[in-house]
C-alpha cells in the first residue's frame, strides 16, 4: 500500500517530537443545567491511534464537537502541534489540521463521489472567483491537481471505481470510506473519526479496521470515538474512558480494560 | 453540456456549434418577418435567461432560496435610468449646472457600476441572513424585494430622486462605439432595426453569463457552494468559510441581475416600480426550479419556456377561443396565470427535479463490480498487499 497521497504543502510537524500532537486540558462544556464535560483532558502523541470510549451519553460526541469547534467550550486549553488553537469556528479548526467525520454520515449527497473528495481540497487550494471565471492557467493547473489528488485518495480507500457516481448511491460501508477519504483530502495532522463502525456488520468492521491500520501506518494520527469496545481495544494505542462527562480511566487498552471504574461504568457496580 | 458523441468527434462538434451560431444570428430576421413584436419577445426572453442564470447561482448552486431577486434587477435598472436620463438634472440644481443636458454616461461606466451596486445590495441582503435557511430565508428575502420596490415608489418626496410611481422616462438607448442601438442602423446595405441590435447585444451578454456560470460550476468555488447546499455543517468541517462563500453567491447572483436591469432600462427607455413586483421574483424562481435547479441548460430552457409561452398565448389565446367557442371565455391574462400555475403543479408532480436536471450518475446503474464488492468488502479494503 502506498503512502497517503498528500498535497504539495504536506502538513508535516515542525515542532519537536515530544510535544503531543493534540493536548486538551480542563475542557468544560455545560448545556443549561447539564454539565456535559467537566475537566476533560487528553494528550495524543504523533502517530497514535487514540480511542475515546464510554457508555451512551458519556459525553464522547460532545467532547468531539468541542475539539472540532462545533460547540464552543466554556473553558479549557487546546493545543495542536504545540500551538494553541481556539475551537470556536469549525472551518478554522479544519484549517489548523483536524479533519473529522460524522457519527451519522454527512456526505454531499447529490454530488459525485469524486466531487466530495475534491471539496476536501478546498482549504489547501486557492483559486477564487475571478480565476475561475477567466479560467486562468494557474486555476486550470490547480483544478487538475485537485482532481488527481482526489482520485488518488479514492484509490487509497478503495472506492476509486465509483468516482463518477452520486455519493448517496454508495453502500453504507463505502460511504464511510468516502467520508474518510474526504477528511484525508484536507491533509489533516489529526484525523478524528466519530463512531466510524456504527451500524457496520462484522466484515465491514474488519475492512474498516484494516483501512485505519494502514492510515496509521502511513503516519497519520487518529482519534477514534467508538462504541465497539472490542474494535477499540484491538486497534488503539491509548484509550480514554468517559462517563458522565468525566474521565474515569486513561492509559493502555489492557490496563483500562481491567480498571474497576470502567467495568462499573459499563456493567454497573456489583453491590448496587 | 458535453455530449459524449461530440467528444469523440470534434468535427461534428464544430459543425453543430457553427449551425447553432448561424441559427442564432439569423433568428431575429426570421422572427422579424412576422413583425418586430416577436423579436421584442425574444429580446425579453434573453433578459430573463440572464436573470434566471444569476438567480441559479444563489438558489441552484448555493441552495439559498431568494424570493427578492427582482430587487437587484431594479437596482441595475434604476442606476442606469438615473445616470443616463435627464431625471437627476431636472431635479437637482447642482447637477443641472454641471450637466445642462442631463446625465448621459457611457455604458462602459454604467453597466459595471450597475453590476457592482447590485453586488453590494446582494451582500447587504446576504449579511443579515447568513444563519437563515429555507422558509425563513425566503421570507426575509421576500421582504427585502418589497422594501426596495417600495423605496423606489416613494423616493419622490421630499426630494425627487426616482420620480415615484410615474417612473423615469427618456432613458438613453445604449450606444456602443458611436452606434446607437436605439434606432435602425444600416450595415453593408442591410437595415437592422433597433430591436435586432438589442437582440445581438443581449445574446452576447447571455452567452457571457452562460460561460461564466458553467465555469464557476466546475470550480473550487462552485463546489463549495454545492457543498453548502448539500450539508452546511459538513462543508464547514471541510474548512469552507461558509459566511464568505455564501456572501459571494449572493453578490455574484445579484451582479448578473444588475446587468440585466441596466439592459432592461435602456431597452424600454422607461422604468417604474411596477416592473419590479414580487410576481417577477416568483416567476424568476419558477424558471430556475422548473428548468432544473443548478443546471445551466435546464435553467435557460426554463427561462425561455416560462417567458415565451405566456407571450405566445397573448397572441394565440383570443383567436383560438373565438374559433373554438365563438366568443372569448377567458381573458388571455387570466389564462396565462392559470396555465402558469397548472404547469408548475404538473412539473412538481412528474418531474420534481425540473425539466432538464443535472446529470444523475448512478441512479439506475449498479455497476457489476459493486455486487461482488458487497459480498467481500474486505477485498476492497486498503492495506491489502
Amino acid at each position: 500500500m502506498s503512502a497517503i497521497p498528500t498535497g504539495m504543502s504536506a502538513s508535516m510537524a515542525t515542532t519537536s517530537p515530544d510535544t503531543p500532537l493534540l493536548l486538551v486540558q480542563g475542557a468544560e462544556k455545560r448545556f443549561g443545567g447539564l454539565q456535559a464535560l467537566s475537566d476533560v483532558g487528553i494528550s495524543i502523541e504523533r502517530g497514535q491511534i487514540y480511542g475515546l470510549i464510554g457508555p451512551n451519553g458519556a459525553g464522547k460526541t460532545t467532547f468531539f464537537n468541542v475539539i472540532t469547534g462545533l460547540y464552543t467550550p466554556d473553558a479549557g486549553r487546546f493545543e495542536l502541534n504545540g500551538k494553541p488553537y481556539s475551537p470556536t469556528a469549525v472551518h478554522e479548526v479544519a484549517k489548523a489540521g483536524i479533519a473529522r467525520t460524522f457519527q451519522n454520515i454527512r456526505l454531499f449527497a447529490e454530488m459525485t463521489v469524486l466531487e466530495n473528495v475534491m471539496v476536501g481540497r478546498h482549504i489547501r487550494t486557492h483559486a477564487g472567483a475571478w480565476a475561475a471565471m477567466l479560467r486562468l492557467s494557474a486555476q486550470r493547473r490547480e483544478e487538475a491537481e485537485i482532481r488527481e489528488r482526489a482520485m488518488q485518495l479514492l484509490d487509497y480507500v478503495g472506492i476509486a471505481r465509483y468516482a463518477p457516481f452520486q455519493s448517496r448511491t454508495l453502500s453504507y460501508g463505502d460511504q464511510r470510506r468516502l467520508e474518510i477519504a474526504r477528511a484525508l483530502a484536507t491533509e489533516p495532522s489529526l484525523l478524528a473519526l466519530d463512531e466510524p463502525a456504527a451500524g457496520m456488520n462484522a466484515t465491514e468492521k474488519l475492512a474498516l479496521r484494516e483501512l485505519l491500520e494502514s492510515i496509521s501506518r502511513d503516519g497519520k494520527t487518529i482519534l477514534l470515538i467508538e462504541h465497539d469496545v472490542k474494535l477499540v481495544m484491538g486497534l488503539c494505542d491509548r484509550v480514554t474512558v468517559l462517563d458522565y462527562g468525566k474521565v474515569i480511566a486513561q492509559g493502555l487498552p489492557d490496563d483500562v480494560k481491567r480498571d474497576k471504574a470502567v467495568i462499573e461504568a459499563y456493567l454497573g457496580a456489583s453491590n448496587e | 453540456m458535453q455530449f459524449p458523441s461530440f467528444k469523440d468527434n470534434p468535427l461534428a462538434a464544430y459543425g453543430a456549434t457553427a449551425a447553432i451560431a448561424l441559427a442564432l444570428l439569423a433568428l431575429p430576421f426570421l422572427a422579424g418577418t412576422q413583425g418586430n413584436g416577436w423579436v421584442r419577445i425574444i429580446d425579453f426572453a434573453l433578459l430573463y435567461v440572464m436573470l434566471a442564470l444569476g438567480l441559479n447561482i444563489v438558489v441552484g448552486y448555493a441552495g439559498l432560496l431568494d424570493l427578492g431577486y427582482v430587487a437587484f434587477y431594479a437596482v441595475g435598472a434604476y442606476l442606469y435610468a438615473l445616470l443616463s436620463s435627464p431625471q437627476l438634472a431636472e431635479n437637482f440644481e447642482f447637477i443641472r449646472q454641471m450637466f445642462p443636458d442631463g446625465l448621459h454616461n457611457s455604458i462602459w461606466l454604467v453597466v459595471p457600476l450597475g453590476a457592482g451596486l447590485a453586488a453590494l445590495f446582494g451582500a447587504m441582503l446576504g449579511a443579515p441572513t447568513l444563519r437563515l435557511r429555507g422558509d425563513y430565508l425566503a421570507i426575509v428575502t421576500l421582504g427585502f424585494g418589497e422594501i426596495v420596490r417600495i423605496f423606489l415608489n416613494n423616493l419622490n418626496a421630499p426630494i425627487n430622486i426616482t420620480n415615484g410611481p410615474q417612473g423615469i422616462t427618456n432613458i438613453d438607448p445604449i450606444e456602443i462605439g458611436g452606434i446607437s442601438l436605439g434606432k435602425t442602423q444600416t450595415f453593408f446595405g442591410i437595415e437592422v432595426p433597433s430591436v435586432y441590435l438589442y437582440y445581438y447585444l443581449f445574446l452576447i451578454l447571455a452567452i457571457l453569463i452562460i460561460i461564466v456560470t458553467i465555469r464557476l460550476q466546475d470550480s473550487r468555488l462552485g463546489r463549495a457552494w454545492m457543498a453548502i447546499r448539500e450539508d452546511e455543517i459538513a462543508a464547514k468541517a471541510m474548512g469552507i468559510n461558509t459566511r464568505n462563500v455564501k456572501l459571494l453567491a449572493f453578490a455574484m447572483g445579484a451582479s448578473f441581475g444588475g446587468v440585466a436591469g441596466a439592459m432592461f432600462a435602456s431597452f424600454q427607455g422607461f422604468v417604474s416600480p411596477e416592473s419590479f413586483t414580487l410576481m417577477e421574483s416568483v416567476v424568476i424562481v419558477s424558471m430556475v426550479v422548473l428548468g432544473g435547479m443548478g443546471h445551466a441548460p435546464g435553467v435557460i430552457l426554463g427561462a425561455i419556456l416560462l417567458y415565451a409561452i405566456p407571450e405566445v398565448l397573448r397572441y394565440v389565446a383570443k383567436p383560438a377561443q373565438l374559433a373554438i367557442f365563438g366568443q372569448e371565455l377567458v381573458a388571455p391574462e387570466a389564462l396565462r396565470m392559470l396555465l402558469f400555475g397548472l404547469s408548475m403543479v404538473v412539473i412538481m408532480l412528474y418531474r420534481p427535479a425540473g425539466l432538464w436536471p443535472a446529470r444523475q450518475h448512478g441512479n439506475s446503474v449498479v455497476p457489476a463490480e459493486k455486487a461482488s464488492n458487497e459480498a467481500t468488502p474486505a477485498a476492497t479494503g486498503a492495506g491489502q498487499p
